[in-house]
């Protein structure tokens, strides 16, 4: 299950201080940290698949025709690389992960609220994980409706789409039960002197996501549950034959969907939040606005749906309405940019591994949130609405953003846990290849969308060939970046330099515990005295 | 809170309340009959709205609740209440 099992002789750590042994020790855990750890390898695994995924359409796409794949096998894989990518890796990824690992030894509880509800949502995620891969093998194959399953093309196809859609609403339940599990967490376990202003901004960013999974996912499964009616009972909900409305398909989908994209940043800006301050030797500028802008990110982003809709025949109001809307979620956006560009300001900045990823963040997050606004603006939308524009946008935001906010997360709360850290200079060269290699696949996309070339189709006019494989060449050296970050990162937890209480000079309650914790986490009860980004009362690295 | 207040509602009660939704379904089917243009699902919803209130308060005890978890259930209704509503900026206006 873990690469580095049974490496931690550390006496009272949390790898060795339990009554199971084994599997049943980590599968049959109620410990956040193991859970976080299962939630962590798990959701590292699906990801790594879709990639090899990704790499493969890039390869179908390096030159027009048949390259490697028909048509058919192309519409596939897209949509498992999409539907994985989104409901297996990066939703559940930082909750999952990253936020039972660390939110509870943040706020200085010793477990969640609900810990068997937590080790109920990992099983809920791998049972649905489960029926979402024996859809890929029965039936008529691999969904190949794209992952937005949209009507009426779900609705007739002859793939498995029933039972994948069957699994995404098992996931789905996953995420509501960490979301109940961890407001009730940030409400009722804080720690003594852990006010609310204290809280560090990593528990805030997630406790705003919490309230999306738990608000927003219900509608999601309720989607889900009417494509499943309307293949197997021809309802007609969303037919117009029948009565029905394939628009409003779309507006139930986008209503969580939407929502969800929030559920993938927020967390990865609270985790550039604790970053930025740490290795910048200076509190966090704004505070206070920073915290406050992950509840409006959250409230404004849950109202913006409509803008996937401008080309698909809602009415002109409603387009005024939700371009609007979507200019307005820009703000909070910028006031977090601006306040970590803010702390950066005469810092005492040292460029390790997590610091990089996280100045990455900044810079590619922004680019995907500014493109975001020609998406979001209705007389742009219309010449770039599915087109690879579209494409290069939500990998700018997704990847650039969350995905290199959690390889930042990998390299700066893994050595807690594994009391061991990876070797600095390979950590740097990876960083480089993913930030280089990321640039060239992703930007030759959003040229290539400006120049007219559409999405999900596998072949393509001459003129779109050279960028093309522009394109296809930077995913290789995304590739070996990856490859690289993740077998230096794992070297260094199994046999890396043992690492102290806080490496990095952190001020949250986390770098007051040892590496790897103890099981309780905290021998007494800590109380807080200080704010999260109160250097002057931390202990040097 | 939830233990606290084991209200017991008389048969009677429930009866008279399992009535009223019988009659409240009887509107809904009536209502399709009417022609009242795009208010007939206004008309519909509220009746639904209506409808979904007496079981949420009677039959599912809401009524007799503390305050907390009738602040929760308000504000999942809200924010239910927002989406669908958004939804009607198109729907209406098409």
């Amino acid at each position: 299950m873990n690469p580095s099992d049974n490496l931690h002789p550390a006496s009272g750590s949390f790898w060795n201080d339990t009554g199971k042994s084994g599997i049943s020790s980590w599968i049959f855990s109620t410990d956040h940290k193991r859970i976080g750890l299962l939630y962590f390898w798990s959701v590292l695994s699906f990801f790594l698949v879709a990639v090899v995924l990704g790499l493969l359409l890039r390869i179908e796409l390096m030159a027009p025709g048949r390259t490697i794949m028909g048509p058919e096998t192309y519409n596939a894989l897209f949509t498992v690389h999409g539907a994985v990518m989104v409901f297996l890796f990066i939703i559940p990824g930082f909750p999952g992960a990253f936020g039972n690992l660390v939110m509870p030894i943040q706020i200085g509880a010793r477990d969640v609220s609900f810990p068997r509800l937590n080790l109920f949502s990992w099983w809920l995620y791998m049972i649905g994980a489960a029926v979402i891969i024996i859809a890929l093998f029965t039936g008529g194959g691999p969904p190949d409706t794209g992952w937005t399953f949209y009507v009426p093309f779900s609705a007739r196809t002859g793939t498995n789409v029933s039972v994948a859609v069957f699994g995404v609403f098992i996931v789905g339940f996953s995420s509501i039960v960490t979301g109940v599990n961890f407001v009730t967490t940030i409400h009722r376990l804080r720690a003594p002197g852990m006010s609310w202003d204290r809280l560090p901004l990593f528990v805030w960013s997630l406790y705003a996501t919490a309230w999306v999974q738990i608000l927003a996912t219900p509608i999601l499964g309720i989607t889900l549950v009417l494509i499943i009616a309307e293949r197997v009972l021809g309802v007609g909900l969303f037919d117009p034959m029948k009565g029905g409305d394939p628009v409003m398909y779309q507006h139930l989908f986008w209503i969580y969907s939407h929502p969800a994209v929030y559920i993938m940043i927020l967390p990865a800006m609270g985790v550039i939040s604790e970053i930025i301050p740490v290795f910048s030797r200076k509190p966090v500028f704004g505070y206070k606005m920073i915290a406050f802008s992950s509840i409006a990110i959250a409230a404004a982003g849950s109202l913006v749906w409509g803008h996937h809709m401008f080309t698909s025949g809602i009415s002109d109001r409603a387009i005024l309405i939700f371009s609007f809307l979507t200019f307005v979620v820009a703000i909070p956006s910028a006031i977090k940019v601006f306040n970590w560009v803010s702390t950066l300001y005469r810092g005492s900045i040292s460029l390790e591994a997590p610091m990089l990823y996280a100045l990455s963040f900044i810079l590619l997050f922004s680019i995907g949130g500014l493109t975001g606004l020609i998406l979001g603006a209705a007389a742009t939308d219309i010449h770039v609405h599915d087109t690879h524009f579209v494409v290069g946008h939500f990998h700018y935001v997704i990847f650039g953003g969350s995905g290199f906010a959690l390889f930042g997360a990998m390299h700066y709360w893994l050595p807690k846990f594994y009391g061991r850290k990876y070797a600095e200079k390979p950590a740097l060269i990876a960083w480089a290849l993913l930030f280089v290699g990321f640039n060239i696949t992703y930007f030759s996309m959003m040229v290539l969308g400006m120049k007219g070339m559409p999405r999900r189709y596998y072949d393509y006019l001459p003129e779109f060939a050279p960028l093309n494989l522009v394109s296809t060449m930077g995913s290789w050296i995304l590739a070996v970046g990856l490859v690289l970050m993740l077998v230096n990162l794992i070297r260094g937890l199994r046999s890396g330099e043992p690492v102290g209480n806080n490496p990095w000079g952190g001020a949250t309650l986390e770098w007051t515990i040892p590496s790897p914790p103890p099981t309780e986490n905290f021998s007494e009860e800590p109380v807080v005295t200080h704010g999260p980004y109160d250097f002057s009362k931390a202990g040097k690295p | 809170m939830t233990e606290a207040s084991h209200h017991i509602i008389s048969y009677r009660k429930l009866s008279a309340v399992w009535g009223l939704l019988l009659l409240l379904t009887a509107a809904t089917v009536l209502i399709t009959r009417l022609d009242l243009g795009p208010y007939k699902i206004v008309g519909a919803l509220s009746i639904a709205c209506i409808k979904s209130g007496l079981v949420i308060a009677i039959f599912m005890h809401m009524k007799y609740e503390g305050r907390l978890l009738r602040i929760l259930l308000f504000v999942a209704l809200v924010t239910l209440a927002i989406f669908i509503g958004f939804t009607f900026f198109d729907v209406l206006y098409r």
